[in-house]
């Protein structure tokens, strides 16, 4: 078997005796989309943070590309080439949606200790950014201010600005939290094409994208896995149907 | 942006009036004309470099007066121990405005908000008690420069026309620089960081050493307005570094219009002619700026600039 690209091993993070990771272990292969899903307070926005460099862990290990990567701050992971969106839609909103993105090319450009060309005509940052906002469908919106744009299109601006850095891997917190029906298929199709480049760790609530996505699921309950597999597995284990997708269907009233 | 609005106009007006200021202060006989715009000049130098990191940084320091003490006693001190030369003098004041500037962002960068606020005027504090309990340099009092920095004749900076043309030339070469630089990849990240801080991490860019830069150039121009207030006044003492003197030049930079590269020269000319001319008028004078201060923070975020930018003909 291949080395995994991300591998986390005992991973633990307690919040004042909340336990919100517990003994958590997890192997992410080069190539696939893995999806982590549990209810709500199961600990997936903790274990983003602390995979992305913004928690630390209180013990436990995470190694990515065989490197151990659990003490080194948020932009060396960056640089080493994995990239995170986030949840809440975290933008430059005061800059426009071009600026964004390009900000997003300038941080895996080299340094920026450059203090006199004008960064807005330099066609080395402005034309990748450009580029990427035309693949996430917003190549009209790029000279707009940011916070002209919908939610939706943020969530768009997000990806844009995840893939310019070419990463290894993406961490996506929640991509269609908060997008409406048309425009979380349209989130859909877009993952889909981008999981043929880049391997994918994807925090969804959305049960439909997540079975149509993943390649494997790992499940979280308070903050420990209580089941990783292939969707079919996942969807047939009876732990999984109890804590989380019994939830779903009990509310549902259908099969998933 | 570009074309003949209202706006520009107006600062076109300005920087002309700026530049004949000596010349129909000479022809009408009004030579307290030229003391008055030295001070704005070099006031709104502060304001300038204030609003680099303040505007653009999002940094709003409460201490940045300090800089002007720092360079305004360096001057001081070196005339008063016999090293006349502005050609010492000037970088010198540079040179310890920035490494002041250096130690104090180390430690406030670490902070945020309300708490940078607060340690920043801490330390301006901190250094106003240094400066008062410097005896041999007129501790409280201050003391007398008996001699302006000197350079290479013809300059000479006792002469009150060239002094303040060598102000505003330095003034202008600033607004110049902080303009370049904030439309650099530096500026860029600098901007950013004022926009979201965490998402400039997150996206790779380590963000602390890119606003200690940005503290520490600020630092260095503001130490270069204390050098210039140091030889104007032909006095240091710790009233120069005030913590209402750091008080003025926030305000300068918000009535004015913050991260706007002229908003803070045209604050200060307005704050401080505004002084003047209602100082004229009755001795309580701040019961009449206080309000249009406020109705400015209120109903014109971006200032005054701001407003002249949304003027339309």
């Amino acid at each position: 078997m291949s080395q995994p690209l991300l591998q986390v091993d005992n991973l633990a993070k307690r919040f004042d005796g909340i336990v919100a990771t517990d003994d958590l272990t997890l192997r992410v292969v080069a190539g696939e989309l893995h999806a982590v899903i549990g209810p709500n307070g199961a600990g997936k926005t903790t274990l983003i943070s602390q995979l992305a460099g913004q928690l630390a862990p209180d013990s436990g290990r995470i190694h990515f590309e065989g490197h151990d990567i659990t003490a080194l701050p948020m932009y060396r992971r960056s640089a080493l080439g994995l990239a995170r969106s986030f949840q809440i839609t975290s933008l430059f909103l005061d800059l426009s949606v071009l600026d964004n993105v390009a900000l997003a090319v300038q941080a895996h450009a080299g340094h920026s200790f450059r203090f006199w060309h004008n960064a807005r005509l330099e066609a080395e940052l402005r034309q990748p950014a450009r580029a990427a906002l035309k693949r996430v469908g917003l190549g009209e919106r790029a000279d707009l201010p940011a916070s002209a744009l919908s939610h939706g299109e943020h969530r768009q601006i997000e990806l844009a600005m995840a893939l310019v850095g070419s990463p290894r891997m993406l961490l996506l917190d929640e991509p269609m939290a908060g997008l409406g029906p048309e425009e979380s298929a349209r989130m859909v199709e877009m993952l889909r094409a981008l999981k043929k480049e880049v391997t994918i760790l994807l925090v969804e609530h959305d049960m439909e994208a997540v079975f149509a996505l993943a390649d494997r699921i790992t499940v979280l309950v308070y903050g420990r896995v209580i089941a990783s597999g292939a969707p079919a597995d996942i969807r047939a284990n009876a732990a999984v149907r109890d804590a989380y997708l019994g939830e779903a269907e009990a509310e549902g009233a259908g099969h998933v | 942006m570009t074309g003949l609005t209202p706006r520009n106009f107006i600062i076109a007006a300005l920087l002309v009036i700026l530049i004949v200021l000596p010349v129909y202060a000479g022809i009408a006989g009004k030579p307290f004309l030229i003391t008055l715009f030295t001070r704005i000049i070099i006031l709104a130098m502060a304001a300038v470099s204030l609003n680099l990191i303040m505007g653009y940084g999002g940094m709003v320091s409460f201490g940045h007066a300090i800089y002007i003490g720092i360079g305004g006693y360096v001057v001081g001190i070196l005339a008063q121990e016999g090293f006349l030369s502005g050609f010492l003098q000037w970088p010198a004041a540079l040179l310890v405005s920035g490494l002041f500037a250096a130690a104090i962002g180390a430690l406030c960068l670490r902070t945020r908000g309300v708490y940078f606020i607060m340690i920043t005027l801490a330390f301006a504090q901190l250094l106003y008690y240094v400066a008062v309990g410097l005896d041999r340099y007129g501790g409280d009092d201050g003391m007398t420069m008996y001699t302006r920095s000197e350079f290479v004749r013809p300059l000479n900076m006792s002469d009150k026309t060239q002094f303040y043309y060598v102000s505003l030339i330095l003034l202008f070469g600033v607004m110049a620089l902080i303009w370049k630089l904030i439309n650099s990849r530096f500026g860029m990240v600098i901007q950013g960081s004022r926009s979201n801080d965490l998402r400039m991490q997150a996206i790779g860019f380590p963000t602390y050493r890119y606003r200690l830069v940005c503290f520490v150039i600020a630092g260095m121009i503001c130490g270069l307005a204390g050098a210039l207030l140091a030889n104007h006044t032909e006095f240091v003492s710790p009233a120069m570094m005030h913590w209402t003197r750091s008080g003025d030049l926030i305000v300068m930079v918000v009535l004015g219009g913050m991260g706007s590269v002229v908003g803070p020269l045209i604050g200060a000319v307005a704050l401080l002619v505004l002084e003047e001319a209602l100082s004229g008028i009755t001795e309580y004078w701040q019961i009449i700026l206080g309000p249009m201060l406020l109705l400015v923070v209120l109903f014109a975020r971006g200032g005054i600039d701001g407003l002249l930018a949304k003027v339309r003909l």
